[in-house]
């Protein structure tokens, strides 16, 4: 039986970390998703969280604090993918070249893992309802954080963004914008694989923002629906995930995607 | 007052270009380039393919470092762009799915470069319907900007260009890609811009002629060489033979003018047009 729901009243405490994670993660996913679509970094999302994969493998490998793992080896992608691929189509091999090799050396630390296979699978594809107290600090830290330099940033970064050349003649610091955006991005990855895991990281961080900007044109609106899209993903595929014991990446990404093409069809109609 | 508007009032330069110079390794694009623009001056920067023109703005936003020479914007170095600066790029077409409409890119020339999130404030959306009037662009505002046509959204960069109160208005090749028509509709729009917002213009182009009415001076760049004056002066036939070293024709008609015998833009026919 694929959901049971008959003692659900009894699981939601269990739950109540997942989700205030999955909230925080919706925010932030929502909110950066709208800059990795207007700055044409999708892809670069993919390539960043396999080596934040690789990082948490190797964290788990050795026996040390697994998010701290996935955050270095994010970091690590963002700062290559920031310096080496500053125009798209070096970006795109840049991440290319990465995406696989982070995968085959998380594979390798994971294969030589002789603990809990929960784990193994979980940073690949998403966990288990199951969020303790230390994972939930950390996912809250940076969710602020990036939530907090995003309210500083967002005026300018949307100027870069949107309009680079105009930006850049009125004196907006568009390469310091740039990097910032590769290193909250990397975090983000990092928060988002604790949860839905590598290879559907692109769920929370690409595709609500892409849904929002297929309705709305308005900036705001795309912001605010791209965030409303993502809390719906994430915290639908938790509340559904739990009744059915199964892991909460493809309720996520099943969530994500209808509203995409539900987006894309409202889209087609109003034309 | 502000800084600026003071400059304004007193008449000091909006732009002192002394003794400027830029190369790339051996090939030299200008040298001993000295221009003082005035507030209001209208300027146009012409020459061929390659001759500098483009680099020059670029120096101007501090994007290309100088050989030797300076530039001092209000009485000050130049930084890395100012929002002191309108910019007009060329046209270049949007994709459609980018969340911006026609009133957001009016808006992003007012305060995008300012911190924090764009509230919508009054003092914002009183600016912005200002320059909609000025413009003619209250029916296109609440379009995405990549469904705009070319004249269209070049006329909205005008208005971001202006929105800002800029000092100075660097324009890159904005007609470019646009109708004949559509051409003299945004130069027209930015000549009445620029006297109601008090800003001098620095114009690259390849084809005087739509501007030519507006032109206070022309700076017309060719073989690392220069030469700056009212376009009576510089757009004759002995000037700019001797600035080619070759024998090159103006040749007005019914207004207009036509440059013959650059032998630039072979390939350009089009660009034959001064």
């Amino acid at each position: 039986m694929i959901f049971n729901f008959s003692d659900y009243a009894d699981l939601l405490p269990l739950i109540t970390n997942s989700l205030i994670a999955g909230t925080l993660l919706a925010l932030v996913g929502g909110l950066m998703g709208v800059f990795v679509n207007t700055r044409d970094m999708s892809f670069a999302v993919h390539g960043i969280s396999e080596l934040s994969f690789a990082g948490a493998s190797f964290a788990l490998l050795a026996g040390t604090d697994v998010v701290a793992g996935s955050i270095a080896g994010s970091l690590v992608a963002a700062a290559l993918i920031g310096l080496l691929g500053s125009k798209a189509r070096e970006r795109n091999s840049i991440v290319a070249v990465l995406m696989p090799a982070g995968l085959g050396l998380g594979i390798l630390a994971i294969s030589l893992y002789h603990g809990q296979a929960n784990n193994k699978f979980g940073l690949l594809t998403g966990q288990i309802v199951s969020v303790d107290n230390p994972q939930l600090y950390w996912l809250a830290g940076i969710s602020l954080f990036i939530l907090a330099v995003l309210a500083v940033i967002w005026r300018p970064l949307a100027f870069a963004s949107l309009d680079p050349e105009v930006a850049t003649a009125r004196g907006v610091p568009t390469r310091a914008l740039s990097v910032i955006f590769m290193l909250l991005l990397g975090l983000a990855v990092a928060a988002s694989v604790q949860i839905v895991g590598a290879l559907l990281v692109l769920s929370l961080l690409v595709t609500p923002a892409a849904a929002a900007m297929r309705v709305s044109k308005v900036p705001a609106i795309v912001a605010l629906l791209s965030v409303v899209f993502a809390l719906v993903s994430v915290i639908g595929g938790i509340l559904l995930a739990v009744g059915a014991g199964l892991p909460i990446s493809p309720y996520v990404t099943s969530i994500s995607f209808l509203i995409y093409a539900t987006c894309r069809v409202v889209e087609r109609i109003r034309k | 007052m502000t800084e600026i508007s003071k400059n304004r009032a007193t008449g000091k330069p909006v732009l002192e270009i002394t003794d400027a110079t830029l190369a790339y390794g051996e090939k030299t694009l200008w040298s001993d380039l000295n221009l003082t623009v005035q507030p209001h001056e209208f300027i146009a920067i012409i020459g061929s393919n390659g001759s500098g023109k483009t680099s020059l703005l670029r120096a101007i936003l501090g994007q290309e470092q100088l050989t030797s020479g300076r530039i001092l914007l209000n009485g000050k170095p130049v930084g890395h762009g100012s929002n002191d600066i309108g910019y007009i790029p060329q046209h270049r077409s949007t994709d459609a799915s980018t969340p911006m409409r026609a009133r957001d890119l009016l808006r992003l020339g007012f305060d995008g470069h300012r911190a924090g999130i764009p509230l919508p404030t009054k003092k914002v959306r009183d600016r912005v319907n200002h320059v909609l009037d000025c413009i003619d662009g209250h029916a296109l505002a609440d379009k995405a900007v990549g469904t705009l046509s070319g004249g269209q959204l070049q006329r909205f960069r005008v208005g971001q260009a202006v929105i800002g109160n800029p000092s100075l208005i660097l324009a890159d090749e904005p007609l470019s890609a646009l109708d004949l028509h559509q051409q003299q509709a945004v130069a027209n729009l930015l000549d009445e811009e620029r006297q109601e917002h008090q800003a001098a213009v620095l114009f690259v182009t390849h084809d005087v002629n739509p501007i030519l009415g507006m032109v206070d001076r022309v700076l017309y760049l060719a073989n690392g060489r220069f030469r700056i004056g009212t376009p009576d002066e510089v757009l004759r036939s002995e000037v700019l033979s001797e600035l080619y070293g070759t024998q090159v024709d103006v040749v007005r008609n019914q207004g207009r003018i036509v440059v013959v015998g650059t032998h630039d833009h072979e390939h350009h026919p089009d660009e034959e047009w001064v």
